[in-house]
């Protein structure tokens, strides 16, 4: 069962055609693994019916990071400091933590100069989706190796990493993220099955993404190349993503498949591939990540899933409005209130 | 001199003012030394709170080391029948109750002032030309606090009585002091401390002969007034300000900023039935993280804040940089300590103001409020809060740690009479109306552009915010006429703003040569300084304060009236003085002198009475 249509209707389930969905023309490189993974967001804002509107799309610096502009044109978007979007997207949502929020990230981003910002938005679990646009080097500024760049793979100039890569998802799974999932720019399906269970999501979903830089990393010694890809890609498991509007009967055969509830009523389907995998069991998941690095395989999928750990905004239990839209009298104590404190220190 | 039993024979190097007696009235400051750690702060509390009740200006201030426990601390209680409240250089009356430190503060006294000490500790031979009084505090304590591991916790308080008896203070003044600072729920250890201070009377009654000159005398000098430290103000201020979002990271003078404000909003914005907060409180990561948050906030529309020192600012360059350029509003409190580097920590400075000015790299510029009292940290903090919405601006509150961390005499904290002033926030009913909008256009030549929030439900909502080149209707540019009309109208929007600032307070003096400039606590040492002047030296000076930056006009005219101008700095590049020189006509200039102080502790009136004048000597 797959969540796209194979002749997508005219107009969405709220009546908005594409273009609502999409953004300003892209200035990527053509074939750049990024202009893939904003086709798939905008397909999965469209299909999942949701007002553009609803959206806050944040992100740092980086080639990866200037993709918000190019999808949800009637979403607010705040393209920042580098390194630092989880900060900006943590304060957007204690301003309005009924927003979406989505911040597109890249590996040098992320993974070095943002590193601790993304480590505690783990630890908080902040309600956002968290995608890093992976291609082991910093596009934007030509080509150096980044941290999540592998041990022993080459730069175009010939220069060897020698040094280990930093793993994002294990990370995420070790620090709190309540969703971690990875996939590659190149797998429509699949990526577009996470992407919309990690829109659904109700905590952070961290997903790293594949995503090969034409220009300076996609050549023979690159571990980020489309080829690479193509010949170490080892899916856990086929994803469906059943969203809670869609009319159907869920129907699979135990054992072969898993069935998920999302916090939003939305299902996600986990066909069993070459093992039975448990995305619940986070030993389980760590292991299969080092397993697989040890291999020298990419492993793509739902890795790690938690729908039952109160997110950042819940554990502050802030009102029901948006803090942003509080009028005065909510906001401001009473002149009885301060005549009261004024006392207190006489 | 060695109090003890009996008169002591008065030695004949005594001083012969102090030998007739003469009685110093509401005029004289005491310091207590102590060990880091060792609980003296309630009972210096205490002991200016009762001055404080006899209607006698005071002002308290903590000299403390950058150390947890163990390292010398001083409290000096500064009482002042003129109103005085600046440090004082010279100290009348030491409470020596530190091994350590003991010999030096004794050593360091001016002649004629008094020590009470610890017995053990043999002071009273280091020095011929003071009056000693030895107290054994440990003998004392025993029996006014049977339990043996309180008494570390209660011993202080026996100087408290002490003092009281030696210097006048009504006992009962203590006693509601006492009380008063333990609270209703503590009553046992209040009156555990309370046997304290009436064992230290006791003592003094019986075995000491008062010889040194201070007394407290009533006065009626703080009807209505409040005790309060700054950042307690500031943090109350930010509250009645209507704040939502504050992140923040722990440094000192500033935490307790936070601490405070997170105290009263859990208090009061907080349902009491169902636990629901109208606010966010966010200990961040790091100083980059909580401006990023105040910054993500401010953009989605929240009163967003945070709060820091020098150190944290420094971190916080780039994102203010994006926040002036995006015209994204939010609050910066910086609380400054003595830097580069971790610098003094817990020593006061005024060194952030130039670089909270031009914070961030590029065309930048920043409002800076310059309270000076804690009133102001109230009133200014919730100024702030409007002017940044209104300018969708960074706007800075340059506190200091002496106004921040210590005990100030303050007339009530004023409600705030105008509503939240939340700037141009167009509505999804506006833009129905309008059609539609452009982020960064001038549309009303005030050089203040419209903005949306996210969320906000109309298709036409949305912009682009980016640190990069843009157009009106927020689209990258890199065109060279796009940058730079866009800075242009930044800048008008900076002259806007200058408008809605509070003014300067002046105090002009007729037919006066020089006039003083000065900004935040240096206030009071130019209270102090002013009359030196004239009292001293004949020397009349007119006194700007300013309130804020960009300077008002009023700042030219000033300088104009005068022949010259003193400029007064707590760092020691002069910069509020090198912030004028960017600012003001050259002209002016020439008039411009420099008065500064950099060693760490608050800004005493001497050290500005002596530098100016010197340079007026030199003028003759
Ligand atoms: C504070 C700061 N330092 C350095 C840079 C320069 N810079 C811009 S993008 C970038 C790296 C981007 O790499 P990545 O996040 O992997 O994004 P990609 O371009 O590969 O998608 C760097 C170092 C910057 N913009 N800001
Ligand atoms: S340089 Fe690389 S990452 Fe940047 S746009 Fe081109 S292909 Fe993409
Ligand atoms: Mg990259």
């Amino acid at each position: 069962m797959s969540s796209t249509p194979a002749t997508p209707p005219k107009v969405n389930r709220i009546g908005l055609d594409l273009l609502p969905y999409r953004g300003s023309k892209t200035t990527l490189c053509a074939g750049c693994g990024h202009n893939a993974i904003t086709e798939r967001l905008i397909e999965a804002y469209w299909e999942l019916g949701i007002e553009p509107w609803t959206v806050a799309k944040l992100s740092g610096i980086g080639c990866s990071s200037k993709t918000p502009a190019y999808f949800l044109q009637q979403a607010h978007g705040f393209n920042g400091v580098h390194g630092r979007a989880p900060t900006t997207a943590t304060g957007a949502l204690l301003a309005n933590h009924t927003l979406r929020a989505v911040v597109v990230s890249g590996d040098g981003d992320t993974a070095s100069i943002g590193m601790g910002h993304f480590v505690h938005m783990l630890r908080r679990n902040v309600p956002l989706v968290y995608i890093v646009e992976n291609n082991g080097v910093y596009g934007l500024t030509k080509g150096q190796f980044s941290a999540t760049a592998d041990l022993g793979a080459k730069l175009k100039t010939g220069a060897t990493n020698p040094l280990h890569a930093v793993d994002l998802c294990l990370l995420g799974i070790e620090l709190g993220a309540t969703f971690v999932a990875r996939s590659f720019s190149g797998d429509k399906r699949q990526l577009s099955a996470i992407l919309k269970a990690a829109i659904a999501h109700k905590g952070l979903a961290v997903i790293d993404v594949i995503s090969p830089c034409v220009t300076f990393n996609d050549h023979e010694g690159s571990t980020k190349s489309y080829a690479y890809m193509k010949d170490h890609d080892e899916p856990l498991h086929e994803v469906d993503f059943i969203p809670s509007f869609a009319d159907v009967e869920v129907e699979y055969e135990e054992g072969e498949s898993r069935l998920v509830e999302l916090y939003d009523g939305s299902k996600l389907l986990l066909h069993k591939l070459e093992r039975d995998y448990d995305p619940s069991n986070r030993i389980h998941a760590l292991e299969v990540l080092h397993e697989a690095a040890r291999r020298g395989e990419v492993l793509t999928g739902i890795i790690y899933l938690d729908t039952s750990r109160p997110s950042f905004t819940e554990i502050l239990n802030l009102c029901d409005e948006p803090l942003a839209l509080l009028a005065e009298d909510r906001v401001r104590p009473s002149r009885e209130t301060l005549e009261l404190i004024n006392e207190e220190f006489r | 001199m060695q109090a003890s039993h009996q008169p002591p024979p008065m030695p004949a190097e005594q001083p012969q003012r102090f030998s007739s007696r003469e009685r110093t009235v509401n005029d004289f400051s005491i310091q207590v030394a102590t060990v880091n750690g060792s609980g003296s702060q309630t009972a210096n509390l205490v002991l200016m709170r009762s001055i404080f009740q006899m209607g006698v200006p005071v002002s308290g201030k903590n000299l403390f080391p950058s150390n947890i426990q163990g390292l010398p601390t001083w409290f000096t209680i500064r009482a002042s029948r003129h109103g005085y409240i600046a440090r004082k250089k010279e100290i009348d009356f030491l409470v020596a109750m530190n091994p350590e430190s003991a010999r030096e503060d004794v050593l360091n006294l001016p002649a004629g002032a008094a020590v009470l000490y610890d017995e053990p500790l043999q002071l009273a031979s280091l020095r011929s030309d003071l009056h000693f009084y030895a107290a054994p505090f440990d003998k004392l304590v025993a029996p006014a606090c049977p339990e043996a591991k309180l008494r570390k916790l209660v011993r202080n308080m026996i100087y408290v009585g002490i003092l009281a008896e030696l210097l006048g203070i009504d006992s009962e003044e203590i006693r509601k002091a006492l009380y008063k600072q333990f609270g209703e729920r503590k009553k046992k250890a209040a009156d555990l401390n309370w046997g304290a201070v009436q064992a230290g009377i006791e003592y003094a009654r019986s075995s000491l002969v008062k010889s040194d000159p201070c007394f407290v005398e009533r006065m009626d000098q703080n009807a209505g007034k409040l005790v309060i430290e700054g950042n307690t103000a500031a943090a109350l201020g930010c509250m009645f300000a209507g704040v939502t979002v504050c992140t923040w990271y722990p440094i000192t003078p500033s935490s307790s900023l936070a601490e405070a404000l997170i105290a009263y909003m859990e208090r009061f914005r907080r349902d009491p039935e169902t636990g629901k907060a109208t606010f966010a409180i966010v200990q961040a990561e790091d100083e980059l993280a909580s401006i990023g948050m105040a910054v993500g906030a401010g953009w989605a529309g929240a009163r967003a804040m945070t709060c820091t020192s020098g150190p944290g600012i420094s971190l916080m360059s780039e994102f203010v940089g994006l926040a002036y350029f995006a015209e994204i509003p939010v609050v910066l409190i910086d609380v400054q300590r003595v830097g580069p580097s971790t610098g003094l920590p817990t020593r006061t400075a005024q060194g952030d103001t130039l670089k909270n000015a031009v914070l961030s790299h590029g065309d930048t510029r920043h409002p800076i409020l310059f309270p000076s009292s804690p009133e102001e940290c109230f009133s200014m903090a919730v100024e702030a809060f409007d002017l940044a919405e209104q300018f969708q601006t960074p706007v800075f509150v340059n506190m200091d740690l002496d106004l921040g961390m210590n005990y100030w005499m303050s007339d009530p904290l004023p409600y705030p009479e105008k509503p939240m002033n939340r700037g141009k926030v167009l509505t999804a009913e506006d833009l129905e109306r309008l059609g539609g909008f452009a982020r960064y256009r001038d549309v009303d030549g005030d050089a203040v552009p419209y903005r949306t929030l996210p969320g906000t439900p109309h298709p036409k909502a949305a912009y682009f915010t980016r640190g990069t080149g843009h157009t009106e209707t927020a689209a990258y540019s890199e065109k060279p006429e796009d940058w730079s009309a866009n800075l242009d109208r930044i800048a008008r929007k900076f002259q806007t703003l200058r408008a809605h600032l509070p003014p300067p307070v002046q105090s002009l003096a007729p037919g006066a040569k020089i006039g003083i400039v000065s900004a935040g606590t240096s206030r009071y040492a130019m209270e102090e300084s002013r009359d030196q002047l004239s009292r001293d030296a004949g020397l009349e000076a007119s006194w700007m304060r300013l309130t804020a930056y960009p300077f008002p006009p009023e700042l030219e005219a000033f300088i104009e009236q005068h022949e010259r101008v003193y400029v007064i700095d707590q760092n020691r590049d002069a910069q509020l003085l090198g912030l004028m020189r960017l600012d003001l006509p050259a002209r002016l200039l020439e008039k411009l002198r420099s008065v500064r102080y950099y060693g760490g502790l608050p800004l005493d009136a001497r050290t500005v009475t002596e530098q100016i004048l010197a340079q007026e000597a030199q003028q003759a």
